[in-house]
This record gives structure tokens, C-alpha cells and sequence, in this order.
């Protein structure tokens, strides 16, 4: 449903997205996961004919959003960032708006109306002026739009940001309900919004794509890992950290160590393991042969927290999220 | 066609919904009841000197009050447009709804063609008010009523050329008050464009007071309908909305 292949967006002098390759097949619902600035808005802008690539091709529905952004646009439900209202609107008067500008047939426009608003619970503040309205239902206006015309693909940028808790969980599942008939890509910094609702995330920092796959697959590469806590105590005078480390770094199946705390004889580190590898009895073995004391070796829990983290964070995005 | 409608609906709407076209109204109605009286006052006394000292020729209305009257709402209506269009999409860049305008299966043309006309919709109506004026010159005299509906053609061309100008500054910032600043200058310039041609008669002086908007005017103030002005103010339109479209587009790519 949803084709990006090799697209880059350059504004004036920032990159903002890099060389970006995912596809989305009809009926799926994708999380689209990155810090701040990592170039998820600006992508959403381009699938929904707002912004033109800079290069590469992106297909919505079958269609290029360059050479038929018409075509594209009548499939498209789209949230910005911040919900597009016009103050001066009432809620209903604003709806029937969009719904002409969506081309609704004018016999369908009130049924519709009717039901967005009932969709996203709008009930109360039909009838309110739109400068009047609370963050959280400005954002779920702004839902309302997107959905009004029942659009073959819905682009939702941070659909849950200022919404209270049980507004967020029954959005989740409106987006869930909604799934099916309806691929959707929503973009989010909270992780296990991707874990409730998303069948599969597609992870980007600084406008490069880190990891595309499913939520389990993902989860089961965490869980196929481990992480360990370390600590190593000098027996007689003071330890050298940079010598531990290249030790550990040493261990048959250890991925990488970070270093975590360091005193006069004694430094921590955080070591993780290559997928499917148990390393913890080889490290204490090594560390003890060594000539040093183990004083902690703990097993650390991986979450998704932290390996999007992990995955945000590293410098060479490609080796982290090289599978697929 | 229908896209042009809501457009053009929802734009006349928020400038019903604010003060801002009342107050543009209130403003006009002061100012050119103002002139009117003045231009009616004069009327009122030539005419009854002339009476006293025997002419009995009558004086021509048409020509003593409403022509003056009608120059000075062309170079009124000059102030008038940068109010009207500095929001025009300026607004809407700032406030982030150009995303939903320009995500919507709408041509960039149907956004431009129902924001003009419903720019056009607010200049008519405020010039409508001076039309109530002028229904005092029916009861008391026999003005020719044709001259004055060339006159307001005239007008609302004038001003339609002005207001695609003002749009297509409109596109260019996300700052209203710049945009009503810049459109305020390029009305400036376009009416004090003709004013080298009263001391220099050079070629380029003559191209410049072809480019003045009141130099176009003038001939529909005396009741002339020609269609080389109406042609000057056409393509002053055409041209206006061109550049709008374009550099709507160009948003995007600079977004
Ligand atoms: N209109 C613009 N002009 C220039 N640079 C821009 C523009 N919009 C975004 N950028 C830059 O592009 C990069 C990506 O921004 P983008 O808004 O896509 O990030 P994001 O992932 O949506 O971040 P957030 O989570 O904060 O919403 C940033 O470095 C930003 O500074
Ligand atoms: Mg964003």
C-alpha cells in the first residue's frame, strides 16, 4: 500500500531524511519510532503530497506522489503535528468543511459527520467554537478530519500527544478498530504505544532508518540477547578500566561494553551479548583469571526502552540495525 | 468547482466571524461619508452661485460630485487591500492548516480562485456601503446611473488586480503583518506610479504611468468603459493569481 524506496528530503542545508527504504502492505498498522528531530514528521510529509522528495520514489495506493498527488491525496487521511482548526470554526462546521474538501458526496456528508464525531467522542463539544477547545480535544478533532472520508491509508503524526490516559487507550483501540480495512502509520515516541498497537516498527534517528521489522520479532532479538551488569574489584591496588574492558571485549559471543561506573580499584560495565549467546559464565572465568574480583555480575532486563535507545543512540546506525 | 465554494464559504466566514471586515466597513462608511458631504456641499454652493448670477444652465452631477467621489474611493479601496489579503494564507501557513488544505484532493487553483473571490465578496460589499450614499443623489437629483456602474466596475477591478497582488505576497510569509506591510507598499507604488508623468515624458516614464493602477482608472470615473483598461486590469489579475499559484508550489518544495 505504502512504497518508499530510497527517499531522501533535504531542506536548504539540513538533511532530514536519508536514503529511507520501507514498504507497508495493505491492512497493517506501523509505528514510526524516532527522537526528536529524527525526521518522522518530514517523511509523513512527503507520503501525503505536502512536501516533494528530494529523491527517490514514493508510491501510496500505486501512485507517485509526484506525478499524481491527486490521486494520492483522495486515499490519504492525514494528522499533522498540530491539528489543523480554524479558531473561528465550530466543531460540526469544521468537519462539514473538510468533508467537502474530501469530496464526501453532499447526501453522505452529515452520516459521516455524525460518525466521526462519534468515533473520536466529539459529542460534547459539538458545538463549540474550535479556539475554545482543550489540547486534547483539538488533537482528537484533528482525528476526526483524518478519518472522516474513510481513507484507504491514515497518516497519524503523534496522534496520542496531549490526550489524557483513557483518551489515550481508547484512541489506541479506535486505531486498532480502525485497522484492517485502513493502513495506517503513526508516528510516536512512546514505546509501548508501538507494542500495543503497531505490527511492526520502523525505526529512524537523525533521517536514517536504524531497524524496520515486526514488534515480535523485534522483541524476540531482545529477548534472544543478553545484557549483563558487571563489576570487578582490584585485588591489590588500583584496576585499569581500559584494560578490564579490552579484557571483557575479549569474551567469546560479547557484542559490546559500555562502561558504567569507575572508582580507584573498582569499575562497572554493562555487556551485551550477540544474539543467542549466554556469556555470563565465560566472563566470570575470564575476569577471575584475570586476577581480579567479581563482586556483581547481574542479568539486566532488555527493554524496548532501551533498545531503541541502543539503536537511536549508536553512531553507525547500519551495524545495529543490520538484520533484514 | 465545489472545493472553490467551500473555500470561498469558509474565508468569507472568518472574515464575517471577526471584526475585521466591520471594522474595515465602519472605516470606509466614515471616510467616504466624509467625502460625500464635502463633494455635495461644493455642489450645493456652485449651483446656487451660478443660479444667482443668471446662468440657468443646470450643473451635471455625474460630473461634479460623482466623479471625484469615485477617484477618491479608488485611491481609498488602495488602503483597504492590504487588510483584506494580509491573511489570506499567511494565516494558514502560521497556523498549520495549509497541511490540510494542501493534503486535500484540491487543486492549488481552487484554493486561490475561492480565496480571491471571497476577497473580492469583502472589497464589493465595503464598496457597497458608498452605494447607499449615492441613493440620496436619486432622490434629489437625476444623476445618469450608467457612468456609475462603470465607475464601480472599474473599482472592483482595480481592486481585484490589487487584491491578487496582496495574495501573492499573502504566500510568501507566515507573518500577517509583514504581508499587509509589503502588499500596503506595492499599492503605494502601483498608484504613485503615473505621478513622474507630470514632469518627465520619456519612454520610461510612460511605461511606468501604463503600470499605475489610477491611470487606468480614470476613464472609468468619467462613465468610459475601454477595453484596453479592462484588458490592464484583467491581466494585472491573471498575473497576480499566476504568481500565487506558483509560488504556492514552491512552498512546498521550501515548505
Ligand atoms: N521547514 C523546515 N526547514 C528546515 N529544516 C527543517 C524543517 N522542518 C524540519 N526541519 C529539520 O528536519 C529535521 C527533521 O525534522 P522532523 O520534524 O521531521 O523531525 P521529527 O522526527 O518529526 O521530530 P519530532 O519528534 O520532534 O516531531 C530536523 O533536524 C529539523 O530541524
Ligand atoms: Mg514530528
Amino acid at each position: 500500500m505504502i512504497k518508499v524506496d530510497g527517499l531522501t528530503k533535504r531542506y536548504a542545508r539540513t538533511v532530514a531524511v536519508d536514503d529511507i527504504s520501507f514498504e507497508v502492505e495493505k491492512g497493517r498498522i506501523v509505528g514510526f519510532l524516532g527522537p526528536n528531530g529524527a525526521g518522522k514528521t518530514t517523511t509523513m510529509r512527503v507520503l501525503t503530497c505536502f512536501l516533494p522528495p528530494t529523491r527517490g520514489g514514493v508510491e501510496v495506493g500505486g501512485f507517485d506522489v509526484l506525478k499524481q498527488p491527486l490521486e494520492v491525496k483522495r486515499r490519504i487521511g492525514y494528522l499533522p503535528e498540530t491539528p489543523p482548526l480554524y479558531p473561528e470554526m465550530e466543531v460540526t462546521e469544521y468537519l462539514n468543511f473538510v468533508a467537502s474538501l474530501k469530496r464526501i458526496p453532499k447526501a453522505e456528508t452529515r452520516q459521516r459527520v455524525d460518525q466521526a464525531i462519534e468515533r473520536c467522542s466529539l459529542g460534547e463539544v459539538r458545538n463549540l467554537l474550535q479556539s475554545k477547545l482543550s489540547k486534547g480535544y483539538r488533537q482528537r478533532v484533528g482525528l476526526a478530519q483524518a478519518i472522516i472520508h474513510n481513507p484507504d491509508v491514515l497518516v497519524l503524526d503523534e496522534p496520542t500527544a496531549g490526550l489524557d490516559p483513557k483518551q489515550i487507550l481508547e484512541t489506541r483501540q479506535l486505531i486498532k478498530n480502525l485497522a484492517g480495512d485502513h493502513t495506517i502509520i503513526l508516528s510516536t515516541h512512546i514505546l509501548p504505544e508501538v507494542e500495543q498497537t503497531c505490527e511492526q516498527v520502523i525505526i529512524i534517528n537523525k533521517g536514517k532508518l536504524v531497524a524496520k521489522d515486526t514488534v515480535d520479532n523485534l522483541t524476540r532479538r531482545l529477548r534472544g540477547s543478553e545484557a549483563v551488569a558487571v563489576e570487578v574489584e582490584g585485588r591489590d591496588g588500583p584496576l585499569d578500566a581500559g584494560e578490564v574492558r579490552q579484557r571483557l571485549e575479549q569474551v567469546p559471543g560479547v557484542s559490546r561494553v559500555l562502561a558504567k561506573a569507575g572508582g580507584q580499584n573498582r569499575c562497572s560495565f554493562e555487556v551485551e551479548s550477540l544474539q543467542g549467546r549466554s556469556i555470563r559464565a565465560e566472563m566470570a572465568r575470564a575476569v577471575v583469571e584475570a586476577g581480579w574480583n567479581l563482586t556483581e555480575l547481574r542479568p539486566v532486563a532488555f527493554s524496548l526502552e532501551e533498545i531503541f535507545l541502543q539503536l537511536t543512540a549508536s553512531e553507525e546506525p547500519a551495524a545495529a540495525g543490520g538484520e533484514k | 468547482m465545489r472545493n472553490t465554494w467551500a473555500i470561498y464559504r469558509k474565508e468569507l466566514k472568518s472574515y464575517f466571524a471577526s471584526p475585521i471586515a466591520y471594522l474595515l466597513m465602519a472605516a470606509f462608511a466614515l471616510i467616504f461619508g466624509y467625502f460625500f458631504y464635502a463633494a455635495t456641499a461644493i455642489f450645493v454652493t456652485r449651483g446656487m452661485e451660478s443660479q444667482m448670477m443668471g446662468r440657468g444652465m443646470p450643473m451635471d452631477m455625474n460630473e461634479w460630485v460623482i466623479r471625484p467621489l469615485l477617484m477618491n474611493v479608488s485611491v481609498i479601496a488602495l488602503f483597504l487591500i492590504p487588510m483584506i489579503t494580509m491573511r489570506l494564507f499567511a494565516e494558514e501557513k502560521r497556523s498549520g492548516t495549509i497541511e490540510l488544505l494542501m493534503t486535500s484532493p484540491v487543486r492549488d487553483v481552487e484554493i486561490i480562485a475561492g480565496k480571491w473571490l471571497a476577497a473580492e465578496t469583502l472589497l464589493a460589499s465595503i464598496l457597497g456601503i458608498s452605494a447607499l450614499n449615492l441613493i440620496f443623489l436619486f432622490i434629489h437629483g437625476q444623476p445618469d446611473w450608467r457612468p456609475i456602474l462603470i465607475g464601480y466596475l472599474g473599482l472592483l477591478l482595480q481592486g481585484g488586480a490589487l487584491l491578487a497582488i496582496g495574495a501573492f505576497i499573502s504566500t510568501t510569509t507566515r507573518n500577517q503583518i509583514i504581508a499587509g506591510g509589503a502588499t500596503f507598499a506595492a499599492c503605494l507604488l502601483l498608484w504613485i506610479l503615473d505621478w513622474v508623468s507630470s514632469y518627465e515624458t520619456a519612454a520610461w516614464a510612460k511605461v511606468m504611468t501604463y503600470l499605475s493602477v489610477v491611470t487606468h482608472f480614470e476613464p472609468f470615473s468619467k462613465g468610459i468603459l475601454d477595453t484596453k483598461d479592462v484588458v490592464f486590469y484583467l491581466s494585472v489579475i491573471f498575473l497576480g493569481l499566476f504568481l500565487t499559484a506558483r509560488s504556492m508550489e514552491s512552498l512546498r518544495w521550501r515548505a
